[in-house]
């Protein structure tokens, strides 16, 4: 039965409750049991020096979590079956196991330094943009989408006054193709923020507006998770955040001309 | 009513074993695109056939369905079936396992190291390479590596058993630590 290019058991048959005992497969009276014989075991005494060897080879490696395209593939798939079936609810895991933490950069030289310092902000502004994906699924759902209906900016922007400590800019770009439909209030990044909604035909676009910490510079970025398209930019002072299932050149369009306004 | 709430039981039962079911379909293609291929099948299946699952690990009945479709997909494909994985550690395929979702920047960070040993992994006998990536990389209990296998219990030991051995014997050869 057993390929001929695999080794063969070794004479001494506990060496599985050996390894048993290492995967965690043991309870007490049996690993007890177990150490007793070992402690007379030069065979097992060899393979769990062996065993502990091959663990450590492969317990170095990362977790790689499927790319957001695939899941988002596979997702899109799983509605063309079911339609009723929810985007994901967006999921990042980063696991560190590979490189020991961020602490490990110290030792590394000045390029690795500046790739690690990359990398490690990277999960902090994924965070943000997965909650504001979550958060515009979440609007999606009936009833949620506006507080404020109104095609009319005039009626928007001071629909904020008094609910929010910043006057965020409404403008509408019907003609543009991207009606205003209305506004409400959101809370992205530990404060409250606008959350201006657009229709593109039967697409919907959210635009998250807050005012611009002094936490060092915000990158800007064109990114899609769960095939959502989320673009950020920062004009006067604010913080942009575009985010809809829209193509992305489309919302591209929508963030050029929001970029282009007086 | 009923579709609709074994829809969301799907999302929250099933779902988030992706990752366990995208990278056991990676290390049984060894390759990111036959391993998509896979994964959109066996998601299909598990959604279609999520009715009637009664049992009590969703992750292991998802793994399952995974390797069933794997295994149909490389026996369909057994006449052009890749070139088996060469001993050298720089080949394409191991190469691909490693950096097919890596950003330029993660790829550079990642040790040559971390790429030998995958190589050795994916070298593997395909039911040695099953057994140990569930058990190392999805810390499946051998419960569950049975169930997802359908193996008895005394063979993904002694699966387990000679996967680390090989792994240990390659390793050492290629004066890895």
């Amino acid at each position: 039965m057993s390929d001929p290019k695999t080794p063969p058991m070794p004479a001494c048959e506990k060496v599985l409750l050996v390894q048993a005992e290492l995967d965690g497969e043991l309870d007490a009276a049996q690993a007890a049991a177990l150490e007793i014989h070992r402690a007379s075991c030069p065979i097992c005494q060899v393979a769990q020096a062996e065993l502990l060897r091959a663990r450590a080879l492969l317990r170095a490696e990362p977790y790689e979590p499927t790319p957001d395209d695939v899941r988002a593939r596979v997702m899109a798939r799983l509605r063309q079956v079911e339609p009723q079936i929810a985007p994901a609810a967006p999921h990042r895991q980063w696991r560190w196991a590979w490189w020991g933490g961020p602490s490990l950069g110290f030792g590394l030289g000045a390029a690795c330094a500046a790739a690690l310092a990359f990398l490690i902000l990277l999960p902090e502004h994924s965070d943000l943009t997965d909650a504001i994906v979550a958060d515009h699924i979440r609007a999606l759902q009936p009833g949620h989408l506006e507080d404020v209906v109104s095609t009319d900016q005039h009626t928007v922007k001071p629909w904020f006054d008094g609910r929010i400590d910043f006057a965020p800019p409404v403008r509408d770009f019907a003609t543009e193709g991207f009606p205003l439909k209305g506004g409400r209030l959101d809370y992205l990044d530990n404060r409250p923020v606008a959350a201006l909604v657009y229709q593109r035909d039967k697409h919907i676009i959210d635009l998250y507006v807050w005012p611009q910490t002094s936490a060092g510079p915000h990158l800007a970025s064109d990114t899609a998770i769960q095939g959502y398209n989320v673009i950020h930019w920062t004009e006067g002072g604010m913080n942009f955040w575009a985010v809809s299932d829209v193509e992305r050149n489309q919302l591209q369009d929508f963030a050029t001309l929001w970029k282009k306004a007086p | 009513m009923a579709t609709a709430s074994s829809e969301a039981s799907f999302e929250r039962v099933v779902l988030p074993h992706l990752d366990a079911a995208y990278n056991l379909a990676r290390w049984l293609m060894r390759d990111s695109e036959a391993a998509e291929d896979v994964l959109q099948e066996a998601m299909v299946r598990a959604l279609t056939y999520f009715g009637s699952f009664k049992g009590v690990n969703p992750r292991a009945w998802l793994l399952q369905i995974v390797r069933n479709q794997a295994y149909s997909s490389l026996a369909l494909n057994r006449g052009v079936e890749t070139v088996p994985l060469a001993e050298e550690s720089d080949e394409p395929a191991a190469a691909e396992l490693v950096s097919c979702e890596d950003s330029p920047e993660v790829a550079l960070l990642r040790s040559r190291e971390s790429r030998r040993v995958r190589a050795l992994v994916a070298a593997l006998p395909v039911e040695l390479r099953e057994t140990l990536v569930l058990r190392e990389f999805e810390e499946c209990s051998y419960k569950e590596i049975a169930e997802a296998t359908q193996t008895p219990i005394g063979t993904v030991m002694s699966r387990l058993w000679r996967a680390r051995q090989l792994l240990a014997q390659a390793a050492a050869a290629e004066g890895l630590p």
